[in-house]
């Protein structure tokens, strides 16, 4: 941490783009009407396994 | 890409690429903007000047050069603004409508009062193992499956949703799958007996209450005009208590009648829930409770006010899980998840009592959109491929709105609705969206810490 920024997330994304998309994870409806609307609220099921 | 925000008088700074999230003091947010990575050293100090001497301007600077060689800020697209998904008809989560009818006449429906400008009527119990049986059949490797019994009101249909519990468990099973189900319903018909067979059959359930009763009831009544506040209150608070182990989430609606919708929210945080959901409308721009741009102020520091309101409450030790806040910050879902949103029109369709199929629940009725069936399949292909396509890189405006990898390009059915094209989404949605998302990475960045302040 620093004097000036403190970082609260690492970078994390770019890294998720390979072997992953398994598909296993909740479908994310993205309309108002359902409740859902964010992909980013999201569990990965592989993750959560991988740490269980 | 930078996104710099504030958040109750907090500044941060989120490097869009990479997902990594700053809270940064003054200084480092005079010096950072998109032009950043073109200004010399010299340029910088200048521009903190006099407000900051040139030595602390350095020393900040160096802050941000540690952080730009990390991949922590101005982190390049890995993807270079282009994807091409997978060809993949895989089919994994169906939204089953089991009514076309419904026991409420809600003033806001989207789905016409229950009928979808359609025929009222049931699905039958034929259709529904049919639907299951296609789902099960076009669900390729997938071990888990979803099926959401939607409406109109779907305990209209209780039979037969128990029939389906039954043998989508029994099928998939057989196959070494994992069926999970939802069921979306006003809590009308949410009885005892009803309410200790879903739990006992852990279906995760969607119960719709807007919030206080005013506002509840001037726009979820009976057919005959009068409030159902009292009632679904009333259901849910004995179906809650009696099975405190059920997955749920409440989920209300705010209009321009209730700008005020952080009040709804923590009303139904008073009555003792924790699982919240209370989003914005979807309505014509004529109807007088449609949202407004010119709305968009109120809301917005709703937004915030909920935020610091639901932080005052965690820290006395109340956390309440709002939807709409809950981000993860470290993990997530993964980048091709975050490219092709919900799914709709591939992954995911929806399923009228005739057993017709449309890319979501929000497309049934509206012809163009009409796939096929639960006995064909899907026919329209090519709407198909497009939806596949209908990324955020091919997305108008996407491309370039930090928020992007949270948001997914927003929902078809609004783009198609307001704009006549998926590709186009729904303007008034993204800022609603943005605001939100600024919101939920203030109120995770603080939960991250325990919710202590984040100090000077």
């Amino acid at each position: 941490m620093g004097k000036h920024i403190k970082t609260i997330a690492r970078p994390a994304l770019q890294s998720t783009i390979k072997g992953c998309g398994c598909g296993e994870c909740q479908t994310s409806c993205q309309s108002a009407c359902k409740t859902s609307i964010t992909v980013s609220n999201q569990v990965c099921l592989k993750e959560s396994k991988q740490h269980r | 890409m930078i996104h710099k925000f504030t958040v109750n008088g907090e500044r941060f700074v989120l490097d869009v690429n990479s997902g990594a999230l700053h809270l940064v003091d003054g200084l480092v947010w005079d010096l950072l903007d998109d032009d950043y990575p073109r200004r010399t050293r010299e340029e910088l100090v200048a521009r903190c000047a006099p407000e900051y001497p040139p030595d602390e301007a350095a020393e900040a600077i160096a802050e941000i050069e540690r952080l730009v060689a990390e991949g922590a800020l101005f982190s390049e697209d890995f993807l270079k603004g282009s994807w091409e998904p997978p060809e993949d008809e895989t089919v994994k989560a169906l939204c089953l409508h089991l009514a076309h009818d419904c026991n409420l006449s809600c003033r806001y429906c989207f789905g016409a009062q229950g009928s979808f400008a359609g025929p009222r009527g049931l699905m039958p119990l034929e259709v529904g193992r049919r639907a299951i049986d296609f789902l099960l059949a076009s669900c390729g490797p997938r071990r888990h499956v979803e099926v959401d019994f939607f409406g109109g009101e779907p305990l209209l249909n209780f039979s037969v949703l128990r029939e389906l519990v039954a043998y989508g468990r029994d099928r998939a099973a057989r196959l070494g799958k994992e069926i999970k189900f939802t069921v979306t319903t006003n809590a009308v018909l949410l009885t005892k007996k009803t309410g200790d067979y879903l739990a006992e059959n852990q279906i995760s359930v969607i119960l719709s209450l807007d919030g206080r009763r005013p506002v509840h009831d001037r726009m979820r009544v009976f057919p005959g005009g009068d409030g159902s506040y009292d009632l679904v209150v009333s259901n849910i608070s004995r179906f809650l208590e009696a099975h405190p182990e059920v997955d749920y989430y409440l989920r209300g609606t705010f209009t321009r009648v209730n700008l005020d919708f952080a009040g709804d929210v923590l009303h139904l945080a008073d009555l003792g829930f924790d699982k919240i959901s209370v989003e914005p409308v979807v309505a014509s721009p004529e109807e007088s409770y449609a949202l407004r741009e010119e709305d968009l102020p109120l809301v917005f520091a709703e937004y915030e006010r909920l935020a610091a309101e639901l932080v005052s409450r965690a820290r006395r030790g109340r956390e309440i899980d709002f939807y709409h806040f809950n981000l993860d910050l470290a993990g997530g879902p993964c980048l091709p998840k975050r490219l092709s949103g919900c799914g709709a029109g591939g992954e995911y369709l929806a399923v009228t009592p005739q057993g017709d199929l449309y890319p979501c629940h929000q497309f049934v009725g509206r012809p163009d959109y009409w796939l096929g069936d639960v006995d064909r399949g899907v026919l329209r292909r090519d709407l198909r491929a497009m939806f596949r396509r209908a990324h955020i890189y091919n997305k108008e405006g996407c491309g370039e709105c930090w928020a992007r990898f949270y948001c997914s390009g927003g929902c078809h059915a609004s783009a198609q609705a307001f704009n006549g094209d998926i590709h186009k989404p729904y303007r008034l949605a993204c800022l609603y969206m943005q605001k939100r998302l600024e919101c939920a990475l203030y109120f995770q960045a603080l939960k991250a810490q325990g919710f202590s302040p984040f100090g000077p």
